[in-house]
């Protein structure tokens, strides 16, 4: 379990016009066992119009595979200050991802959406493996993914 | 220091360079077996956006064309909000099956990169990589050195088994081995950004797209002047993004396509630094060039054998090597020796020279004959002992002295003395260390003693030496040298056929075993499917120690230890202390013997006919040759003997291999017969016979005595004058060899 309390909340803050409070929140990506070397994660979010706004994570230590995660390498542009300090290992085949994070609360219930892409080394690359609505009543909820990911979820 | 460069790396990155080399191997088959499934349509029959519109009607939910190097067309998708790949027909666009690269290819491609230790085992690796690069080259120089030139890179190999073959499968190999390791220590490199960065811009991302709805895919104007064989990647917006756009990459370029009017909104072409990498990942894997990637994975299969019979032959010549105790280095010593020595034993004799000056308070340096340097610092004295090869030859570690004395201009400070081995019966005795105080004294190299020789290895003359030079020097100089006996085995005599008797040449072919008792072998012998006998072939010596005898005799070896049996034969001379010993022998007694190797003295491997010349005893290694030709190999025997009713040496054995092919021709001429002939003069006589089965590059092998061997030569230089060469010729093409006693 990592902790840490995110420059995320801050990054919020100026985007949006007022400072609420953060709340703690644990995402946790568990993987299927797709047979591959270590995968490499990012987590972000989206807001309603599917627009990348924020990186919450990235697994994966060699920037230059990043490109693989595609939307989110897009949407980030992958710059490095959209990634530092929130990056770390690749995730290998049937393991699980876990990451606490301050979220701001004006993110909450507000429309914006977690997206997961993931990428294997001589495999496919997924945008949005998952997609999960960021939302109070989706806490605890199991979301399948598309690729890589077996499930999804969150708890504040 | 050139075989340094090429042992200690090689002996310390052996594992490794094999493990690559095997993973390599396997792996150079993906790119032909990728090759063999795909389905590769001619240039220009078929666009992007032709396939693309056949694409859409099958894969709905497509996000995704990639095509390989191989030109495998691979389709990722979603459907039922699945994801999948799927590898498809390029001309139907129909799916041939899901596309499931094998786990195990991606295993050993693990192992080939990272040992399966990642970031570590890629720093493994790439050095490993590396020391590839030094071994190919330093083995490439080493070979060049050994065969005397690039030319001569592929006159044939000699030496023991380990080294013929390490030479063989180097040289087959070499360029092969240099590609792979130079791509893949550049591949290394790049993964380590160790040079410019591989990644090159990526096209700007457009911020504008055209108004309006996007338009059918098969019809956007850049999927159609794009040839699949052009495509490497072509990604489709995802649904619902507000972007929208494709990306593309080709083998020219990439960039993002307007869903709209189809047109580029960015391209960029590649870079030379692209274009480089893709070339060096093409060359190293073969992804694109399946053909190279099998020339490449041949040549990587040479890998083990090099890696194992590399440490064989190193081990071997630091076994041989004498050790010699507090050894100064070249440019400390005040005294140096310098060693010519064909089996060791003048070695021997330095080492007891070398441990005396130490004793008396010298720095001494000792050394082979071809390290001689072209400075030392602080020496005053140099010593050079060295034995004789043949006729009046430089022993082994003496081969590249004189070559070396010539390039040395400056009049040394230090005098020299020298001292030759050898054995006062043959006419050529010390004939080498003569030529070497010859050619010191026309460079006018200060002298110290005159040269000196000692027959036979007897110490004391050894010793007298000693006392003269000590008088010289103004010391107590003692050289008292114990001859090294070399580890012996014991055999029993169990057969013996006896010839010659009524022709003055008494002869015997004996056959020795392993005795009774010691006949149980080993666990390991009878594993390697051994019988006890030291390892030896045909061609080989043994060297036997008669009984009040310190100095062995040897004898060239007709049988090899495979075949259970160690066979020679002798011929008694009057005087002689071994053959007397060794004819006089009963059957059940007993002889201490060790093996000493002649691995050149061997019939070439190949077509090639081979002409066999001997005289007498002589026939012995040859027959061991024809013995074991199994393969019907062309033999073309050349004998001398006195009388076919006498001295007629292996004669039914001779008629056997005649009928089963083994031997080709037997010529066999007697001296004490109506024809009074001997075998030169048979070989003049078959002289054009000779010349032809020398142009079809025939290998000759010549034993015998000494005058016989002479002989030969003559009447053989005489054959083939017509030819434009003669027997020098031939020797230097290891076309010719001599086994002379």
């Amino acid at each position: 379990m990592r902790k840490l309390t995110l420059a995320l909340a801050i990054a919020a803050s100026m985007a949006l016009p007022s400072l609420t409070q953060a709340r703690e929140v644990t995402f946790n990506t568990v993987l299927q066992n797709y047979g591959g070397d270590g995968a490499y994660i990012a987590l972000y979010l989206v807001d309603a119009d599917g627009k990348y706004q924020h990186t919450l994570w990235v697994a994966g230590k060699k920037t230059k595979y990043y490109k693989h995660l595609p939307d989110w390498a897009r949407g980030s542009g992958l710059r490095s200050s959209e990634y530092d300090g929130v990056s770390g290992a690749s995730v290998l085949s049937g393991k699980a991802l876990n990451i606490t994070l301050g979220v701001a609360d004006e993110l909450i219930d507000t429309g914006y959406e977690v997206r997961v892409d993931t990428a294997v080394e001589d495999m496919r690359d997924n945008r949005a493996d998952v997609s999960a609505p960021l939302t109070t009543d989706n806490a605890g909820k199991l979301f399948s993914g598309r690729g890589y990911v077996q499930s999804f979820s969150y708890t504040f | 220091m050139l075989r340094q460069l090429h042992s200690l790396p090689g002996l310390i990155a052996a594992l490794f360079v094999m493990v690559l080399a095997m993973t390599g191997a396997i792996l150079s088959l993906d790119p032909a077996l990728e090759r063999m499934d795909a389905v590769i349509p001619a240039t220009g029959q078929i666009s992007v956006a032709e396939l693309t519109g056949k694409l859409t009607k099958n894969y709905p939910g497509i996000e995704q064309i990639v095509r390989t190097p191989s030109g495998t067309l691979i389709v990722y998708f979603t459907r039922d909000d699945q994801v999948g790949i799927d590898q498809v027909d390029p001309r139907s666009g129909q799916a041939i099956g899901p596309y499931e690269p094998s786990s195990f290819s991606r295993w050993i491609k693990n192992l080939h990169r990272s040992l399966l230790a990642d970031t570590p085992g890629r720093v493994v690796v790439g050095i490993t990589a590396l020391v590839m690069i030094v071994l190919v080259i330093s083995g490439a120089f080493l070979l060049a050195t050994r065969m005397g030139g690039w030319r001569q890179l592929l006159q044939p190999a000699r030496g023991s088994l380990s080294q013929r073959l390490h030479i063989r499968f180097g040289r087959v190999a070499m360029i092969g081995l240099l590609i792979s390791a130079l791509t893949g220590t550049y591949l290394s490199a790049s993964t380590f950004s160790l040079i410019s960065e591989r990644l090159e811009a990526d096209p700007e991302l457009p911020l504008v797209v055209s108004a309006g709805p996007p338009a059918v895919i098969d019809t956007l104007s850049v999927l159609k002047v794009t040839d699949l064989n052009n495509l490497r990647e072509l990604v489709y917006p995802y649904p619902g993004d507000s972007y929208g756009i494709y990306s593309m990459t080709t083998d020219q370029g990439a960039g993002y396509i307007d869903p709209i009017s189809g047109e580029w909104l960015s391209y960029q072409t590649h870079d030379s630094t692209h274009m480089f990498y893709e070339l060096m990942y093409m060359l190293h894997t073969g992804e694109g060039l399946w053909w190279l990637g099998i020339i490449l994975g041949l040549a990587a299969m040479s890998v083990p054998v090099m890696a194992l019979t590399g440490p064989i032959i190193w081990w071997k010549r630091y076994k041989s090597k004498p050790k010699i105790a507090a050894n100064s280095g070249a440019n400390t010593a005040d005294s140096v020796i310098l060693v010519g020595s064909e089996s060791n034993t003048t070695w021997g004799f330095a080492k007891t020279l070398h441990d005396s000056l130490v004793q008396a308070g010298h720095r001494v340096h000792t050394a082979s004959m071809s390290q001689l340097a072209s400075n030392y610092r602080c020496a005053q004295r140099m010593f050079i002992l060295t034995a004789t090869y043949g006729d009046g030859d430089a022993p082994t570690s003496a081969k590249q002295f004189l070559q070396r004395l010539g390039k040395i201009s400056k009049k040394p400070e230090f005098t020299t003395s020298v001292l030759g081995f050898g054995d006062r019966q043959y006419p050529q005795f010390c004939g080498f260390a003569k030529e070497v105080e010859k050619a010191l004294s026309i460079k006018g190299w200060p002298q110290l003693l005159p040269i000196d020789t000692i027959s036979r290895q007897s110490p004391q003359e050894f010793a007298r030496w000693g006392i003269a030079l000590g008088k010289v020097l103004g010391i107590e100089l003692t050289l008292a040298h114990i001859p090294m006996q070399p580890h012996t085995t014991t055999l029993v005599l169990t057969e013996r056929v006896d010839y010659g008797v009524d022709v003055q040449a008494p002869t015997a072919v004996l056959r020795f075993k392993m005795p009774e008792q010691d006949n149980k072998p080993s666990l390991f012998n009878r594993l390697l499917q051994r019988n006890g006998l030291p390892h030896f072939e045909a061609g080989d010596l043994v060297g036997i120690i008669a009984p009040g005898s310190q100095v062995p005799r040897f004898y060239s070896l007709a049988s090899a230890s495979k075949d259970g049996v160690l066979e020679i034969c002798v011929r008694q001379h009057p005087d002689g202390l071994c053959s007397n010993f060794l004819y006089r022998l009963a059957l059940g007694g007993r002889i201490e013997i060790f093996i000493q190797s002649n691995p050149d003295f061997r019939p070439a491997s190949g077509k090639a006919p081979i002409v066999l010349i001997s005289a007498g005893t002589g026939i012995g290694p040859l027959m061991g040759f024809i013995r074991h030709n199994w393969t019907h190999h062309p033999m073309y025997l050349y004998w001398g003997g006195r009388s076919p009713e006498s001295d007629f040496l292996y004669e039914p054995e001779l008629n056997i291999y005649l009928k089963d092919k083994r031997l080709t021709e037997l010529n066999a001429v007697f001296s004490r017969t109506s024809e009074r002939a001997y075998v030169q003069e048979k070989i003049t006589l078959d002289g054009e016979k000779l010349r032809k089965l020398i142009k079809n590059d025939a290998q000759i092998l010549v034993c015998g005595g000494r005058d016989m061997a002479n002989s030969i030569k003559t009447a053989l230089n005489g054959v083939i004058a017509p030819l434009g060469i003669d027997v020098t010729t031939l020797k230097a093409q290891g076309r010719y060899r001599e086994d002379v006693y």
